[in-house]
């Protein structure tokens, strides 16, 4: 993320002028206050914000470690090991070494949310420097120890070798003050020689999970444990009458009832004696009960007549070049309410310290914001409010973990010196997950008499893609529950480079002329905020499929027709990449089968990804079987091939479960998505082989790789059905039943 | 008072018989590994094994547990070693978040006991009752066909 947390950043470097920013390690807080030279230089990624090396490195004799801060949290990406893969190299350590802090408000530096593909070029970046400058700093200790220049010496694990034989250790030398100033960005990185980067390592995280060591916020069992539960309205906007909040209290293992206006909560000895207490007070509770959604089937009507709040003319670029237009085609698009969907409900630990300190453990994406969001709702100093990140299950973008953070907070201070740990039922995190948004766009594009694009003419409606919490605690759930509510801030549209709804609806191609136009809905019937890749599946899914349209309509090949609007050299790569590799030129049509391609940078500045697969349709069920797929991917400098080619294939899989099976599905009253039944996902019978082609860029940045699959995913999914079946789906998901009705078509 | 061995251990646990089997066993008896997906037994991430058969811990009281071997994910490793599935998870990175992990590997650990040797499409038959939101069907898949190749 997003852009929210970046025009903060730019915000907090206006007012704060030549001040580094400080950040939480309470004893040095002060030392970072340096005042900066007159204009201090760029550095790389995130120390641009946090200058100093120990904020992020420190030597530790004691046990002979790197001690490595990160602001950057685990989500399941596999990021701690990137970071520690860069680490170890730049400092020439061995791996295991390298010990990780992460996400722990009072000890790492502050490096926003977790989000937006941006931890490698912003974090492993930061990293990366800090550590070639820390290995520098430490060779000028050891030259001047072992009086032999710096440019001598050698490093292998620590141990620190001069030509002439003598030794010392990175142990050995008084690190602590050297490392207590900022970095130059002076120091060169490797430029070869890596002993990690470019390796696939063993992720740092996984093989405690695979022997079942506990890893997990949900696990977490601190001495003293009590258990919470909350009671959530019936439905969104809807306002407690009444709950015989009594006769809970009087359950076995019942240690407190909380109301405070519509919130509701119970604390108890055990977790059953708490599920036990929740659902009698459900029971009992009588609701106010607004019909305030727009139904499943009304979302798109109701896209279309929404007041829009504000007109975004995200790109303005009138063609110049002069060219007669042949004909126009259009076309309009839409994607539903879709889940995050993590398979382990979201929770959290909280604990009010006797000393009045609230202390968290939660798997929130973005501790540092939460954390004053949470001061806010409860109103504490922001000092007194402590968030450690320990992970969940994966989130694919902005889920309940900061409100289940929330919530567990609104009862462990009623409950001071106990933690309480809260776990959310299925049918609360299917039913109050802020969705990713539905949006729909409308393509037009003038083409000359050779089929190629003149004038492209895009134009999208949709709910916000971000309310994460953003230091604001109307941003929480509970927030709107409370008898005194703290009103919700109305969303913004995050602008460029980054974007929110509009995030790729700029296509990459070189067209002469190509308006966006964003129209931007405040209006939310249904609870929204950032999903995997914002705004960019449904823009991609519109560009992609219209670009098929046209080059069907037209009679070019798919590829061919991509490649001829667009210069990238790295676009054009990982399209014939994802051809070659698929056997676009050698593929042999079989019956009820197609192929289909699709291409995306993500956010037009992160990592490029071209998917290719191959469908077959049964024409009587209407049920779409992915047979293959292809993924192409330039992240620029490969860290961890396997990590790429993971998230890769990761995001291809969502995708497909996204594209082929996924709308939330409501009444004018409730979500009725309430668990998988009603709201399935892909399994494994449905996942097609995926073949990853890796383009490594040696000695280029760091592209950021979670969120470049989907979107190109979803619209070669509707181009093979489109080549397979000769009918054009744009409504998403393309379910049996939507398909079937969509062969009909073509029959009548 | 409910007996069973868990992890090759004798327990008696002095809890109400309809004490739910998961919160037991991660609350009380500490055997990290099963997790609250869904409560329904549609999610598959609560699976342990009973005498062998996976079983969903999330809708199955204590009672159930009486007499029988229960076993974990942690009950899985050879003298704190990885037992020979979880190896191949590790081999292959077989996952992302590691949430669902627990569940899959019990579920494929009681496949290639009915079945040492089994197809592709065996492992996704056996495993569609257990969900992974991250996309890393396929490399579990592989894991456990290694595992059934003998590592």
């Amino acid at each position: 993320m997003d852009g929210l947390e970046r025009s903060d950043r730019r915000r907090f470097l206006r007012q704060t002028g030549g001040f580094t920013l400080a950040f939480a390690i309470p004893l040095e807080a002060g030392l970072a206050q340096v005042p900066a030279t007159a204009s201090p230089p760029r550095l790389p990624g995130n120390l641009q914000r946090h200058r100093r090396l120990d904020a992020w490195i420190r030597v530790q004799p004691a046990d002979r470690s790197i001690l490595l801060m990160v602001g950057k949290v685990e989500l399941g990406q596999g990021i701690l090991t990137a970071v520690a893969q860069v680490c170890a190299d730049e400092l020439d350590v061995n791996l295991e070494r390298v010990r990780i802090v992460s996400g722990d408000t009072a000890l790492v530096p502050n490096e926003g949310t977790t989000a937006g593909s941006f931890s490698m070029p912003d974090c492993a970046t930061a990293v990366r420097h800090a550590a070639a400058e820390v290995r520098a700093a430490l060779l000028e200790l050891a030259a001047t120890r072992l009086g032999v220049p710096a440019t001598s010496l050698r490093v292998e694990d620590a141990a620190i070798v001069a030509a002439s034989g003598a030794r010392t250790s990175y142990w050995d030398l008084p690190a602590g003050e050297e490392l207590r100033r900022e970095a130059t960005g002076k120091v060169a990185l490797k430029a070869s020689g890596h002993r990690y980067i470019g390796t696939s390592v063993p992720r740092v995280d996984l093989t405690p999970k695979i022997l079942g060591q506990s890893m997990f916020v949900q696990e977490l069992r601190p001495e003293g444990l009590l258990f919470g539960r909350v009671v959530r309205p019936s439905t969104y906007r809807a306002r407690l009458l009444s709950a015989d909040t009594a006769a809970v209290e009087r359950m076995p293992g019942v240690v407190k009832v909380v109301r405070d206006g519509s919130f509701l909560g119970v604390i108890a000895q055990r977790e059953s004696q708490a599920n036990a207490a929740a659902d009698a007070l459900a029971k009992s509770c009588r609701w106010d009960t607004p019909a305030v959604l727009p139904r499943t089937d009304g979302v798109e009507a109701w896209l279309r007549s929404a007041p829009i709040a504000r007109d975004i003319p995200t790109r303005r670029q009138p063609r110049t070049t002069p060219g007669e237009v042949a004909r126009t085609v259009e076309a309009t698009y839409f994607r539903p309410y879709q889940m995050h969907a993590s398979i382990g409900t979201s929770a959290a630990v909280a604990t009010m310290g006797t000393d009045g300190t609230l202390v968290v453990q939660t798997h929130s994406q973005s501790v540092f914001e939460t954390a004053t969001a949470i001061a806010g709702l409860l109103g504490l100093p922001r000092e007194r409010v402590r968030l450690q990140h320990v992970q969940g299950a994966g989130c694919y973008g902005h889920n309940l973990a900061d409100d289940a953070a929330a919530d567990a907070a609104l009862l462990a201070v009623q409950v001071p010196g106990r933690p309480v740990r809260l776990q959310y039922t299925r049918e609360q995190e299917h039913r109050w997950e802020p969705y990713g948004s539905a949006m729909l766009i409308r393509t037009r594009a003038a083409l000359d008499a050779k089929g190629s694009v003149l004038d492209w003419d895009f134009e999208l409606w949709s709910t916000p893609h971000t309310t994460r919490p953003g230091n604001q605690a109307g941003n929480l759930l509970p927030a709107g529950h409370l008898a005194k509510p703290i009103p919700q801030p109305v969303p913004v549209n995050n602008g460029p480079p980054n974007y929110a709804a509009d995030r790729n609806a700029i296509a990459l191609y070189d067209f002469p002329g190509q308006n966006v136009l964003t129209h931007f809905i405040t209006e939310m019937p249904v609870r929204v905020s950032s999903h995997r890749g914002l705004g960019a599946y449904g823009n991609v899914f519109a560009i992609e499929s219209f670009m098929d349209e046209l080059a069907r309509a037209t009679g070019a090949d798919p590829v061919e027709y991509r490649l001829r609007h667009l210069k990238d050299e790295r676009a054009r790569d990982a399209i014939r990449a994802a051809a070659e590799r698929f056997g676009w030129s050698s593929w042999k049509r079989a019956s009820g089968r197609g192929r289909g391609i699709a291409f995306a940078r993500y956010k037009n500045t992160a990592g490029y990804c071209a998917v290719a697969l191959e469908v077959e349709v049964d024409a009587r069920s209407g049920s779409i079987r992915v047979l293959r797929a292809v993924a192409s991917a330039d992240s620029g400098h490969i860290v961890s091939p396997d990590g790429v080619s993971n998230q890769i294939e990761g995001g291809l899989v969502q995708s497909l479960s996204w594209t082929l099976k996924e709308e939330v599905q409501m009444d004018d009253t409730r979500i009725l998505s309430e668990d998988w039944a009603s709201y399935p996902i892909l399994t494994f019978s449905e996942v097609p082989p995926v073949d990853v082609v890796l383009i490594n860029r040696p000695g280029a940045p760091f592209l950021g790789t979670g969120e470049a699959s989907q979107g190109p995913t979803g619209a070669a999914l509707a181009n093979a059905v489109f080549d397979a079946t000769g009918v054009r789906f744009r409504r998403l998901p393309l379910t049996p039943s939507r398909v079937l009705q969509g062969l009909k078509t073509r029959q009548g | 008072m409910t007996r069973f061995t868990l992890n090759g251990r004798a327990v008696q646990v002095d809890l109400p018989a309809s004490e739910p089997l998961l919160q037991v066993l991660a609350n009380d008896l500490g055997a990290d590994g099963p997790k609250y997906g869904c409560g329904k037994a549609q999610c598959g991430s609560c699976t342990v094994l009973m005498d062998g058969n996976p079983v969903r811990s999330c809708v199955l009281p204590l009672s159930a547990a009486d007499g029988r071997t229960v076993t974990t994910l942690a009950g899985l490793t050879e003298g704190g070693r990885p037992g020979r599935l979880q190896q191949a998870f590790i081999d292959e990175q077989a996952a992302q978040c590691g949430y669902c992990t627990s569940g899959i590997i019990l579920q494929a650990q009681a496949l290639l006991q009915r079945n040492p040797k089994p197809s592709d499409a065996q492992v996704r038959s056996a495993l569609d009752g257990n969900l992974c939101r991250c996309g890393a069907h396929n490399r579990i898949v592989r894991a456990v066909l290694r595992a059934a190749r003998g590592g």
